[in-house]
């Protein structure tokens, strides 16, 4: 037990305090000590009252709006994606037709379409919103559909036979059987959500996030903030993708027991 | 999801070409009448035939394809670094055990980190210009060639790699015999996702500069433009047709070079 925690902590530990000492020696502006952006992280965003789980002002001001954007994204993403996804699954006509569309919409890079909703809605949260949705869609959409054309033959028909309703088919056999990949693409548009949501929030013109924070302290050249900001963005990435992690193992859990052990 | 309609034959590769071209006329189709009819006015959201039409005259116009080819340019640069550091590296992690399991933390902490964060870091401290551009893209792309790289090797088959020790081969040799091909159409897939991710990084870089060269400067500065919507959607089309461009490319290199490979008939997305 012990000796595992030293295995997987050990080289961290080095490789931090390698990084510490190697930065104070060379004292180079561009590059603060991470004591000394563990300190600026903690005076800006979690020094704050008790009464507010000792979260600063401005971390509230800031770091909440982000995530509140990108759940919000997030989540259109995941209902337009499942719906959208499993409608194309169950239809090789409608794939057939949408293929070349979808194939495109996969491919255009997502920080290319944020200028296309700067013009077309203004900067705002709606705008940032609608980015991070539209660029999250793709993986959801596609393993969704994927997912759900890859249902086995053998159960619907066995649907067919006990007289199952169409809804009852896509609640109790098409949407469980497609559940492992939509949660795989669930994953992949986290990542994208989270870089949409830094993205939208750098381009000048926005008030508030921790992609604002990055741009504004980048124009004042104040270093450990803008570290600060990327160290806290990869936190919450790591934190993010446990979260996913965790309840992909324990939903898929309860839906291949209720299978029966038909685990795909 | 009548009865009727699952027992219908799978499309063959004709029909399929058929319906795609058929969907993609029925889109420019609906937006052609939306615009004409004056439901979405047109200098608000210019027509697909119009952006499509402007995306088609840029091929022809010298000064944009410049900016194009800087984009590639970078964007190539920074695919082959993260090859470069990634293979090696992940041939290392995968095939030394206790290395593997010490580094596994760090890289699992790095690689959350929202690669476009790094932007204005990264500019800060190299200044704006190619230099910047090809650091993020490599940044961005060297984890899925690591990863996958570590990946393939989990799945190497001991017979082989045993049998070559036996005779006498050294850890490299090994390496080179049996390690590096079995891993490879792994590999191969991960240069592919990262060429993805690059473009991302590559354009995203661009935006955010909004001087310099690059398809992503033509786009922002598009959208500063009074009327520049129907510039940024051209725009957005040549992104998406790079993008398309190189993963077909790629996932056609794929196919030919390890048609052998079992995971090839589901992988060949």
């Amino acid at each position: 037990m012990i000796a595992a925690l030293v295995r997987r902590w050990a080289v961290p530990v080095i490789v931090v305090a390698a990084w510490e000492l190697a930065t104070r020696r060379a004292a180079d502006v561009f590059f603060p000590p991470p004591s000394r952006i563990v300190a600026r992280m903690h005076d800006l965003w979690f020094s704050g009252p008790v009464a507010h789980l000792w979260l600063t002002s401005d971390a509230i001001g800031n770091v909440l709006p982000s995530l509140g954007r990108m759940a919000a994204g997030l989540a259109g993403a995941l209902v337009a994606g499942v719906v959208l996804g499993l409608a194309l699954g169950r239809s090789g006509r409608l794939r057939a037709y949408l293929d070349p569309l979808l194939q495109f919409g996969r491919a255009v890079p997502p920080p290319t379409l944020v200028p296309v909703f700067v013009v077309l809605m203004h900067l705002g949260p709606p705008m940032q919103i609608v980015s991070i949705a539209v660029s999250a869609l793709w993986p959801i959409l596609l393993n969704t559909a994927d997912g759900a054309s890859s249902v086995d033959p053998i159960q619907i028909a066995t649907a067919r036979v006990f007289r199952l309703s169409a809804t009852d088919r896509l609640v109790r056999i098409i949407v469980p059987s497609a559940l492992p990949k939509i949660f795989a693409g669930l994953r992949l548009s986290l990542s994208l959500a989270l870089i949409l949501m830094v993205f939208s929030e750098l381009l000048p013109g926005t008030a508030d996030g921790i992609g604002f924070e990055l741009t504004d302290a980048q124009s004042r050249s104040d270093l450990p903030t803008v570290w600060s900001a990327v160290v806290l963005l990869g936190v919450l990435g790591y934190l993010l993708n446990t979260l996913l992690l965790a309840l992909d193992r324990r939903v898929l859990r309860t839906y291949r027991a209720a299978l029966g052990g038909a685990d795909r | 999801m009548t009865a009727s309609r699952s027992a219908a034959p799978p499309i063959g590769r004709a029909g399929r070409w058929l319906r795609g071209l058929a969907g993609l006329a029925g889109v420019v189709a609906i937006s052609q009448l939306l615009g004409v009819a004056g439901v979405v006015p047109r200098q608000f959201l210019p027509t697909a035939a119009d952006v499509l039409t402007r995306a088609v005259r840029l091929a022809g116009d010298p000064e944009f394809l410049a900016n194009v080819a800087a984009t590639v340019r970078a964007w190539a640069i920074g695919v082959a670094l993260a090859v470069a550091v990634g293979v090696p590296l992940g041939l290392l992690l995968g095939s030394i055990p206790a290395v593997g399991l010490a580094v596994r933390p760090v890289l699992e902490f790095l690689r959350p980190i929202p690669s476009v964060a790094l932007i204005p870091l990264v500019s800060l401290i190299l200044g704006a210009g190619l230099a910047t551009e090809v650091t993020l893209v490599a940044f961005a792309s060297v984890w899925p060639v690591l990863f996958n790289t570590v990946y393939g090797l989990q799945g190497v088959d001991p017979v082989p790699r045993e049998t070559l020790r036996v005779f006498g081969f050294g850890p490299l040799a090994v390496l080179g015999r049996v390690s590096l091909p079995a891993a490879a159409p792994f590999i191969a897939t991960g240069i592919r996702l990262a060429a993805a991710i690059g473009l991302i990084l590559a354009v995203g870089t661009e935006i955010l500069a909004g001087f310099g060269d690059g398809l992503g400067v033509v786009i922002a500065q598009a959208q500063q433009a009074p009327d520049g919507t129907t510039d940024v959607l051209a725009g957005m089309v040549w992104a998406g047709g790079l993008g398309l461009v190189v993963n077909a490319l790629l996932a056609g290199g794929e196919r030919r070079l390890f048609h052998w490979h079992v995971d090839q008939a589901g992988n060949g997305r």
